[in-house]
C-alpha cells in the first residue's frame, strides 16, 4: 500500500513492469521531441522572438521615441491628439509604454520588415498585439529589439496584458498595416 | 558511537507523547501531531473561503454581462484571491499533510510540537498581516507585485514571516522522519505516500528560500533602504518561488492520490521503484521553473530560455506522465483484485463514485492531466509561449493545475482526514457527494472558457475588455464574449461546490458526531480481496491493465495534436526574429 512500509525493503531492487517501461520511455521520447522541436523551429520557423535588448535610462528611450516620432508624423489621432507615425520602409521604429498608452501609433506597410524598438519608460506593461495574439512583456530600463514584419494589412489594436495600476485597463494602442507604396 | 548515542539519549528528555489508536488503520496516532494537523486544515479553510469568494467576485467582474466590481475593488480583490489561495489555503494544507505523513503514516511522536505552533502562529500573523495590507488598499501589486510597482511594506513582511512559520513546519517533518527511523517506528522503507511527501519539503525549502531571496530585499526596497530593484532580475527569482511553490503542490496532490487510492479501494503501487523515481525527478528537475515564466522577456537568451524551461528532456513531465499511468494503474489493478474484472472499464465504471475522496481523487487526476499538464507545456514551449504569454490562457492553465488539480485532491483527501483524524463523520453526506462534481466540473469549465478566451486575446487581470474608458478602442470578437460569460457561470457553480465543502467541513467539526470506535464508518483495508493482496509488492500475478493502456493512450493522442496545432497556430502570426 502506498500508505504502509514496501513490502520489500530494497524497493530499488524491484523489477519493472512491461507496461510501466513502455509508457516511461514512450513519454521520454516524446520530452526528447518537444525540446528537439524547440530547436528545429529556431532553424526552419519563422516566429522566433529576438534575443536583441539593450539597457537603458528610461529618458533616453523616450528621448529616441519622441524624436522618431516627431520626424515621420503623418497626422494626429483621436481625442488625445496621439501622433501616427509612418516610418520608411526598413527602419528602425519605436514604441514606448506608459501609464497609460502605447506611443505613438504607428503606419507599417505590408511585407516590409521593421526594427521595432519596445521598452517602458514607467512600470511593466505587456504589449499585446491583437487580433493576432502576439505578447511580449516589456520591462522599464531594458530596450528589446526585434524584427517585425507584418504580412497582412488592417487595423492592428494594442492592449496591455500586464497589470499596471488603475488604469491598466485604459491602456491601448495601435498599429495600421497598409499596402505597399509603389516607389 | 552506539555508546555516545546511548549516553546522550539517556540525558536527553524526550517528549513523553500521547497516543490513540486508530480504530480503522490500526496506526498509532500522536495526540500532539493531531492537534497541529486540526489546526492548519482548519486555517486552510478559513483561507480557502476567503480567497475563494475573493476568486468568484473577479469572475462576475471579468463577466461583461455583469461587470460586478468598480476597477479600483476588482484590482484589490484580485490580489486578495492570488494570496489567499494560492499560498495560505494550499501551504496550510500542506503543512497539515507533512505532519500527517510523517508523524501518523510512520506511526511516531511528532518532533517539537511546541515550535510547530510556533510556525503556526507565525503563518497566521504573516497570513492576516498580508491581507490587512491587502484591503487597505495601498497594496494592489497583484500577487506576483513586480517592481517598480511597490506594495506597503507590511505587505511583503507579512508574506515573510507566513514564510518562515512554513519553514518551520517542514523543518518538524524532516526532525520527525529522523525520530521515527531512530525510534524505529516503523519497518524497513517509508511509505511511498511520506516518500512524496518528502519531495514536497525539499522543494519546500528551495521555493522558501528563492522566496527570501527577492522579499527581504523588496522589503528593504519598500521602507527605503535599498534604492532600486531591477525587475527582471526580481522576475527570475521570484518566479524561483512562485513555480516551485507549484511544484511542491504537484508533489503533494500526488502523494494524495496515491494515499486516496490506497485507502477507497486497496490499491497499491504497481512497483515502488517506478513510482518513487517519479518523485525524484521533481526534486531533481522541477525547481528551478522559473524559465516558463521568462519566455517571452527581454535580454534572456533563447539558449537559456529553451534549456531551462525543458532541461533538455522534459524530465519532469515525464515524472508527472509517469505518475499519469501508475495512479490509475495501481486503481485498476486494485479494482480487478476487489472482483471488477470485466471488459477494459469494469473496474472504472463500478468505482467508488458516491464516496467524495474517490470521486474527487479521479476528477482531480483526469483533469490536472488533460487540462492543467498540456495546457502547461503547449504554455512552457519557448515560441508558443510568445501566443499566450499575460492571456486569460495563464490563469485558465493554472486554474487546471491548482484548482482542480491541487484544490480537489485537498478537498477530496478532507473527506478521509474528517472520520480519521478529527474523527468525526461526514455531516451532509449526500451533499458531500456531490460536491466534487459541481466543484470540478466548475474548475474544469473556468479553465476551459478563460483558456478559450486567451487564445483569443483577452488579457489577464484586466477590468474591462470593452476597453470603454481607452483613448483607443479596441473591439474584441463575439467569441471573446461568450467565453468570458461562460466562465462567469462556471466559477458560479466551483463557488457554489466549494461553499458546500467549507460548510460540510464545519459543520462536521463542529457538530459532526464523534467517530464511534465500535461501529466503524470506514472499512480498512477496504475489502477482504484487497486486504488479501497487501503485503505483496509489484503487480506481479495481477492482471494486465487495459483500461489504463487505453486511457493514457487516448491522453498521448490528445497531448500530440494539441502540441502540434499550437505549432500550426504560431506559424500563421506576423514573421518575427
Amino acid at each position: 500500500m502506498a500508505v504502509t512500509p514496501p513490502a520489500q525493503r530494497i524497493w530499488w531492487k524491484e523489477p519493472i513492469e512491461r507496461v510501466e517501461l513502455i509508457w516511461t520511455v514512450l513519454a521520454f521520447l516524446w520530452g526528447l521531441t518537444m525540446f528537439a522541436t524547440m530547436i528545429v523551429w529556431h532553424v526552419v520557423g519563422k516566429q522566433n522572438l529576438a534575443n536583441e535588448a539593450y539597457r537603458i535610462a528610461p529618458a533616453t528611450f523616450m528621448e529616441r521615441t519622441e524624436a522618431f516620432a516627431k520626424k515621420y508624423k503623418v497626422r494626429e489621432e483621436g481625442k488625445s491628439g496621439i501622433p501616427v507615425v509612418r516610418p520608411p520602409a526598413g527602419q528602425d521604429i519605436y514604441m514606448l509604454g506608459r501609464l497609460w498608452e502605447w506611443w505613438p501609433v504607428l503606419e507599417l506597410e505590408k511585407g516590409q520588415s521593421y526594427r521595432l524598438h519596445l521598452s517602458s519608460v514607467d512600470w511593466q506593461h505587456g504589449f499585446s498585439l491583437l487580433p493576432i495574439n502576439i505578447n511580449i512583456q516589456v520591462h522599464p530600463g531594458y530596450e528589446h529589439v526585434l524584427t517585425i514584419t507584418p504580412d497582412q494589412t488592417g487595423q492592428y489594436g494594442i492592449v496591455c496584458n500586464e497589470y499596471c495600476g488603475i488604469g491598466h485597463h485604459q491602456m491601448t494602442g495601435k498599429i495600421y498595416v497598409v499596402e505597399r507604396q509603389s516607389q | 558511537m552506539t555508546a555516545v548515542d546511548a549516553a546522550t539519549g539517556g540525558a536527553r528528555a524526550v517528549r513523553r507523547a500521547d497516543f490513540r489508536n486508530c480504530p480503522f488503520t490500526g496506526l498509532k496516532v500522536d495526540l500532539a501531531a493531531q492537534r497541529l494537523i486540526i489546526a492548519n486544515a482548519v486555517a486552510a479553510v478559513i483561507f480557502l473561503a476567503v480567497g475563494g469568494l475573493f476568486g468568484l467576485l473577479v469572475a462576475l467582474t471579468r463577466w461583461p454581462a455583469v461587470h460586478l466590481l468598480p476597477a479600483e475593488w476588482f484590482y484589490l480583490v484580485l490580489t486578495g484571491h492570488g494570496a489567499n489561495v494560492l499560498l495560505f489555503w494550499i501551504i496550510f494544507f500542506e503543512i497539515a499533510i507533512l505532519y500527517f505523513a510523517s508523524a501518523i503514516l510512520l506511526n511516531s511522536r511528532l518532533a517539537t510540537p511546541k515550535l510547530g505552533w510556533l510556525g503556526f502562529l507565525l503563518m497566521v500573523a504573516g497570513a492576516a498581516m498580508a491581507n490587512v495590507a491587502v484591503l487597505q488598499g495601498d497594496s494592489t501589486v497583484m500577487f506576483t507585485s513586480y517592481p517598480p510597482m511597490k506594495a506597503a511594506p507590511h505587505f511583503y513582511l507579512g508574506l515573510i514571516l507566513f514564510a518562515v512559520g512554513a519553514l518551520v513546519g517542514v523543518g518538524i517533518f524532516f526532525a520527525t522522519l529522523v525520530i521515527a527511523k531512530e525510534e524505529r517506528t516503523y519497518e524497513g522503507s517509508v511509505p511511498l505516500v511520506t516518500f512524496g511527501a518528502l519531495t514536497a519539503a525539499i522543494i519546500a525549502v528551495y521555493t522558501i528560500a528563492s522566496g527570501a531571496v527577492i522579499l527581504i530585499p523588496t522589503f528593504m526596497w519598500s521602507i527605503g533602504l535599498i534604492g532600486y530593484i531591477d525587475p527582471l532580475m526580481y522576475k527570475v527569482v521570484w518566479w524561483g518561488m512562485g513555480h516551485s511553490s507549484q511544484q511542491i503542490n504537484v508533489s503533494a496532490h500526488v502523494s494524495l492520490w496515491y494515499a486516496i487510492a490506497a485507502l477507497t479501494v486497496g490499491a497499491q503501487p504497481l512497483s515502488e521503484k517506478v513510482s518513487r523515481t517519479a518523485f525524484l525527478l521533481y526534486i531533481l528537475f522541477l525547481q528551478l521553473a522559473s524559465a516558463h515564466h521568462l519566455l517571452v522577456e527581454p535580454g534572456i537568451s533563447s539558449e537559456w530560455k529553451v534549456f531551462n524551461t525543458s532541461y533538455a528532456m522534459y524530465l519532469a513531465v515525464l515524472g508527472s506522465m509517469i505518475h499519469g499511468l501508475t495512479v490509475p494503474g495501481a486503481i485498476e489493478a486494485a479494482q480487478r483484485r476487489n472482483g471488477f474484472a470485466k471488459g477494459a472499464f469494469e473496474w472504472l465504471r463500478k468505482a467508488p463514485w458516491g464516496n467524495p475522496a474517490f470521486s474527487g481523487m479521479f476528477l482531480s487526476l483526469v483533469m490536472f492531466g488533460f487540462i492543467g499538464g498540456i495546457s502547461g507545456v503547449v504554455l512552457g514551449t519557448e515560441q508558443i509561449n510568445l501566443l499566450m504569454h499575460n492571456t486569460l490562457y495563464v490563469p485558465g492553465h493554472f486554474h487546471g493545475t491548482v484548482v482542480a488539480g491541487t484544490t480537489l485532491a485537498f478537498m477530496a483527501a478532507t473527506y478521509l482526514v474528517l472520520p480519521l483524524v478529527f474523527q468525526r463523520e461526514v455531516v451532509f453526506p449526500r451533499l458531500a457527494k456531490i460536491q466534487p462534481y459541481l466543484f470540478g466540473i466548475g474548475a474544469a469549465g473556468i479553465s476551459l472558457f478563460m483558456m478559450g478566451a486567451g487564445t483569443l486575446g483577452v488579457p489577464r487581470r484586466h477590468w474591462d475588455m470593452t476597453l470603454a474608458d481607452a483613448p483607443i478602442p479596441y473591439e474584441f470578437s463575439a467569441a471573446a464574449y461568450l467565453m468570458m460569460g461562460l466562465n462567469g457561470m462556471f466559477a458560479i457553480l466551483a463557488a457554489l461546490g466549494g461553499i458546500i465543502y467549507v460548510v460540510v467541513v464545519v459543520a462536521s467539526v463542529l457538530a459532526g458526531k464523534k467517530v464511534d470506535a465500535a461501529r466503524p464508518v470506514w472499512q480498512f483495508p477496504v475489502t477482504s480481496a484487497a486486504a488479501g493482496n497487501v503485503g505483496k509488492y509489484g503487480s506481479h500475478g495481477t492482471v494486465k491493465l487495459p483500461g489504463t493502456i487505453i486511457l493514457v493512450g487516448v491522453f498521448f493522442v490528445a497531448f500530440m495534436l494539441y502540441y502540434y496545432v499550437n505549432w500550426k497556430y504560431l506559424s500563421a502570426v506576423w514573421p518575427l526574429r
